[in-house]
């Protein structure tokens, strides 16, 4: 299945690892397509020019968290409360760091650096299934899985973004507006594993939406999240401390 | 928001993602994380999405509205639910739950 294991790593096809790479990307470029000009869309309706929304898509390149950002922004946010929020948000990518190390010592310092650069929701599940599966760590296939993702969506927000800003698009034809809760829920459903991450998902849902009426500010996810994760945790040490979780 | 703020926002936004990205993979090539961490933090992914879902879902107008002419994404989720549980498919979730409000809106309007 694999023809890197066919040749020694050394003298392996310039672009063999490439173009496995792109073929295992290109699922994570066509679902990036709608939300990104959601995205851009959005941006551009909440006031951000062109470059605005692109620099988020460049430089953060955290697709849930660049829409809570829009949204804190147009709520009139300071820069700190969003960076507060966004890292809160974004906190799931250590887990995901760190699961796949193992696979990475091979790579050289630099090349970890520009990979982690890339590492979303959407191309840590494609790593990690490919590793599973026995796959090599070579670095050209991995950033082409990283690089043309990360294409796509920069290229997406920035038709919607231009889109957005040319004409007076309402984000509800096509139903724009719905696609991040869109792929919230099919995220979410990917972590559903036990009985116990459904109650959890519940209560950090039920409690987010209580502090968001609550009129908590902007902490509403931060807040909710420490909560239910930790009830996680402790309720698992207390009734099933060994394999038990994934009942 | 000036220019100002908004180029702090998003280099403040830009570290604070990269980092948690970066320092595993960094730092723990070899070595692993103490148990009882791993465990607290296999809960955040769930969490996280699930905190942001729920507004969204059952107050995208800033207050709790589950009235079908007013609130139409909670109706369209519990389909979409279905898709995103059978299919395990992002780009096939999101492009249905988007033709779908599209289209409940075309027709209910």
């Amino acid at each position: 299945m694999n023809i890197s294991e066919l040749q020694p790593r050394d003298c392996a096809v310039k672009s063999g690892p490439t173009w496995r790479g792109l073929a295992r990307g290109a699922p994570i470029m066509i679902g990036y397509a709608p939300i990104g000009f959601a995205f851009g869309v959005l941006a551009s309706t909440a006031g951000l020019s062109v470059g605005g929304a692109a620099a988020l898509s460049v430089f953060v390149y955290a697709g849930s968290s660049q829409f809570i950002a829009v949204g804190l922004i147009e709520g009139g946010a300071g820069p700190w409360a969003l960076a507060l929020t966004v890292f809160m948000v974004n906190l799931r990518h250590l887990l995901m760091s760190a699961s796949l190390a193992p696979y990475l010592g091979r790579l050289r310092r630099l090349e970890q650096a520009y990979f982690s650069f890339e590492l979303t929701d959407e191309s840590f599940a494609v790593h990690s299934a490919y590793f599973q599966n026995g796959g090599e760590p070579e670095a050209a296939s991995l950033f082409a899985v990283n690089t043309s993702a990360h294409l796509a969506w920069v290229a997406s927000s920035l038709a919607g973004a231009w889109l957005g800003s040319r004409l007076a698009f309402d984000t509800r034809i096509f139903g724009l507006d719905y696609a991040l809760a869109a792929m919230f829920i099919a995220l979410l459903v990917c972590q559903l594993g036990s009985r116990r991450r459904v109650l959890i998902a519940l209560l950090a849902a039920g409690l987010s939406t209580a502090l968001y009426l609550g009129g908590s500010g902007h902490w509403y996810i931060i807040l909710a999240t420490l909560v239910a994760a930790t009830a996680g945790a402790l309720t698992e040490k207390a009734q099933a401390p060994e394999e038990g979780e994934r009942r | 928001m000036t220019a100002q703020q908004y180029f702090l926002a998003v280099v403040l936004m830009a570290l604070v993602t990269y980092l948690p990205r970066l320092l595993p993979v960094l730092l723990l090539s070899k070595r692993g994380l103490p148990a009882p961490l791993v465990r607290w933090l296999s809960y955040i992914p769930v969490a996280v999405l699930a905190a942001m879902l729920g507004p969204l879902l059952l107050a995208p107008a800033g207050t709790f509205d589950l009235l079908p002419a007013r609130n139409p994404g909670f109706w369209v989720s519990l389909p979409v639910f279905l898709v995103a549980y059978f299919t395990r498919n992002l780009f096939a979730t999101v492009l249905l739950g988007m033709a779908a409000i599209a289209l409940w809106r075309l027709l209910l309007w």
